[in-house]
């Protein structure tokens, strides 16, 4: 103790010293280092173990923002909301046991999407890590599948370095969540602090270096294709390639369609824009697949909703693949031609080697197909002038009120699908959905995130009435720190997604996916947020325009078609071109 | 096609590597049949040999997954005329059974020689292939077999002069 007093303990004090490195607490230490990477705002829940973190942040409240949420599982969605609309990296903190095993899904699933997101957990303190203390979970073994990285820092001096590599092994290359668990005695011990990004590692390659012969290949195969096709995946938007993407589309006139996550690259309304890919995508980009002679996959990784059946999926296309990560070639669909790079390396090295060309009438198929999908499905989806309210007709109102401008983040299921179909993105990172796990209750904690991240933007999340509950003391933390974001709940009193399978594939048997339902206009009474509950389609107009014309967050309640379904539909496991209009 | 291959992992010396690159094994359901690891020339960086029965193909991604993990240099799978390779056994015998002679002539003949002896038990060390060290087994077994313990692989690549360089310069440029 006696030695505290004369060791400088704030910053202030030591900055003033004629040494350069001040001596602070390591919990200090992991506070500056954020700052230190332009973290500005960082989501979480305290507790013991991260008790000390928690105490140091008090200081720094003018430069950082920690939004309190109400579950640790929350605290990952919105980390991920925020980066994926921001483009920075998302933070979350926790504290050791309950909390840290709360981050596991978001972590699987910023995982899967490749979101950058450091979480940082408390731990027990070193002597007694392993001995089953109290709280204590062995958060490095359980989180080592679900991480790009992680790491436990036991020794205060380490904390800045660590904190370094994070960052830097989170936002490089394929991007994705990296936990670092901090023991308590680090977080309470004093050290020097210094701070040196992290700008390299030895064993370890972010940024692969392009072979332009592979390049010249690529380039080759394009311009001899008669039916060329860009599958736009989720790495156009990761890189910033899609200004590269839609000149490289342009100058051969080669149709564009997207992955779920790829959604936002490319405006909807381009006229190489074709649509959708996968299980619920629209029906010319799915069965075209078939039809193609050369396909160029950009930072897609050919997931199995997208593919249906490998056997068969581009049975007919050479295959150039635009990857930046080498584990992802060849490990779906075998590659003709591998670009292991940045999308926007490749794409600019492509667009100087590749001719210009007209595909007018392989443009004209999608464009035929379009035209069967469009009046066997949309417009009955998007219009209907009987019946109850539908999804799709929802969506359409909520895409022309905000003109495709806002970032629209959905949740999983029947809603997401329909919002992923119908909303009309216009610009980059406006899509925020959980892609990869599909994991229920993403979307009201990310769409907090989203806006905390952009507040410039309006964040509109759609929600199903299952979704909704499975994280909706969220709306506690979006009253508390006062985040705008529009809620819409499409409420068809099922887990309709599953209802739908079960209509399909169960002979109807619907076991366990009846809802009944809270009053949702009501529970956010209670958090103090306002609402409206529309049942009829002459309300629906006016409730979205109050909606959005309300400051501050919002909750809107529609009642939508118990029994509808999404289509076209791929069955599971089977081809694409076997898609199904009803 | 499943067959024996033997897989190279070059990682950094880092708590919790072995972990992650048995996971990757494990989700796709690949049996570990010896893992072997230890410091390599190059201070800091540690070799994994590991055996395992699958294919060529289904090898090939785990290598590239295995890749993706930070800490790791690079990772090889070898078909089995790639690598020269051996595992070690350690037999422990009955001290009785020197008494008879011939158990001598049969540790000559298989190339195999005495580490210790005591007043209860001797033992005796064997290097070769994973066949021969087993077969070694029964001709002992008459003379009063104790205990048997046997290594995982010993594999040297026979085209890897080029890794042994390229991680002499990892070292020569962190070391700048
Ligand atoms: C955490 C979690 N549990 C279960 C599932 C399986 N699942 C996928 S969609 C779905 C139904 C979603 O229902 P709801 O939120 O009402 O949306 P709807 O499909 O009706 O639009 C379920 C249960 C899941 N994806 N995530």
């Amino acid at each position: 103790m006696l030695q505290k007093d004369v060791l400088p303990m704030k910053a202030e004090k030591a900055d003033k010293r004629l040494s350069a490195k001040p001596v602070i607490t390591g919990s200090e230490a992991v506070i500056r280092s954020l700052i230190a990477e332009g973290v500005d705002t960082i989501f979480g829940y305290p507790g013991g173990a991260i008790m000390p973190i928690y105490d140091a942040l008090y200081d720094f409240q003018d430069q950082v923002h920690h939004i309190l949420v109400r579950h640790e599982q929350g605290a990952t969605h919105a980390a991920q909301g925020y980066a994926r609309s921001s483009g920075k990296v998302g933070v979350a903190f926790a504290t050791s046991g309950p909390g840290a095993t709360n981050l596991v899904t978001g972590l699987a699933d910023a995982y899967m999407d490749s979101t950058p997101m450091v979480c940082i957990t408390g731990q027990v303190a070193a002597s007694l890590l392993g001995t089953d203390a109290f709280q204590e979970t062995d958060v490095i073994g359980i989180t080592m599948p679900i991480t790009k990285w992680n790491i436990q820092v036991t020794r205060q001096e380490d904390i800045p370095g660590a904190i370094a590599k994070a960052f830097y092994i989170a936002r490089s290359g394929r991007p994705g969540p990296v936990l670092v668990d901090i023991t308590k005695n680090a977080q309470v011990g004093e050290c020097e602090y210094e701070y040196v990004p992290c700008t390299h590692i030895r064993s370890y390659q972010p940024v692969p270096e392009l072979r332009l012969d592979a390049v010249k290949e690529a380039a080759a195969l394009i311009n001899s294709a008669k039916k060329p096709y860009l599958l736009v995946g989720h790495g156009v938007l990761l890189s910033g390639a899609e200004k590269e993407l839609i000149a490289l589309a342009e100058k051969a006139q080669i149709p564009m369609a997207s992955t779920l996550l790829g959604l936002s690259a490319v405006p909807v309304d381009h006229p190489l824009y074709v649509g959708l890919l996968g299980m619920h995508g629209n029906y010319a980009p799915n069965i075209l697949t078939g039809e193609c002679d050369t396909v160029i996959a950009v930072g897609m990784r050919f997931d199995d909703r997208v593919t249906g059946d490998v056997s068969t999926y581009v049975a007919n296309a050479k295959v150039i693949h635009i990857e930046i990560d080498a584990a992802e070639i060849n490990k779906i669909i075998k590659a003709d031609v591998a670009l292991h790079a940045d999308a926007k390396t490749a794409l600019q090295a492509l667009l100087k080697e590749v001719q210009p060309a007209k595909h007018d009438e392989w443009l004209a198929e999608f464009r035929a197909a379009d035209k069967k999908e469009y009046d066997k499905v949309q417009h009955n989806e998007l219009y209907p002038e009987t019946g109850e309210l539908k999804m799709a007709e929802v969506v359409r109102l909520i895409s022309e009120k905000t003109k495709g401008e806002a970032v629209l983040v959905t949740d999983v299921g029947q809603h997401q699908m329909i919002a992923s179909r119908y909303y009309r993105f216009k610009n980059p990172n406006t899509n925020i959905t959980s892609g990869g796990m599909g994991t229920m209750g993403f979307s009201l904690p990310a769409a907090m995130g989203a806006k905390m991240g952009t507040p410039e933007k309006e964040v509109v999340a759609v929600i199903g009435d299952g979704c909704f509950q499975m994280t909706l003391q969220e709306l506690g933390t979006i009253y508390q720190s006062k985040i705008g974001v529009k809620i819409v709940i499409l409420n068809n009193n099922f887990l309709g997604m599953v209802r739908q399978w079960q209509q399909l594939f169960f002979d109807k048997r619907y076991s366990s996916t009846e809802m009944v339902n809270p009053d949702f206009v009501q529970i956010a009474k209670g958090f103090f947020i306002p609402g409206k509950k529309v049942t009829a389609r002459e309300d629906i107009s006016a409730a979205i325009d109050e909606m959005l014309a309300t400051d501050g967050a919002y909750l809107l309640e529609v009642v939508v078609e118990k029994e509808d379904n999404v289509f076209p539909m791929i069955p599971a496991g089977t081809p694409v071109t076997t898609i199904r209009l009803e | 096609m499943q067959k024996e291959y033997t897989v190279t992992v070059y990682t950094e010396d880092r708590i919790g590597i072995t972990n992650r690159i048995t996971i990757i094994f494990t989700r796709r359901g690949i049996n570990i049949t010896s893992l072997t690891t230890a410091e390599t020339e190059i201070s800091g960086v540690y070799k994994f040999i590991i055996t395992v029965m699958s294919t060529r193909e289904k090898l090939d991604k785990v290598v590239g997954q295995i890749e993706r993990l930070i800490e790791i240099h690079r990772a090889f799978v070898h078909e089995e005329d790639e690598v020269v390779y051996q595992e070690l056994a350690l037999y422990k015998i009955s001290t009785k059974s020197l008494e008879s002679g011939d158990i001598e002539r049969l540790i000559r003949d298989h190339h195999a020689r005495i580490l210790t002896i005591t007043a209860d038990y001797f033992v005796i060390e064997k290097t070769g292939h994973q066949q021969e060290l087993t077969d070694f087994i029964k001709k002992l077994e008459p003379y009063g077999l104790i205990e048997y313990s046997k290594s995982g692989r010993v594999a040297i690549v026979k085209w890897s002069r080029r890794f042994h360089e390229h991680l002499k310069e990892l070292q020569a440029s962190s070391e700048a």
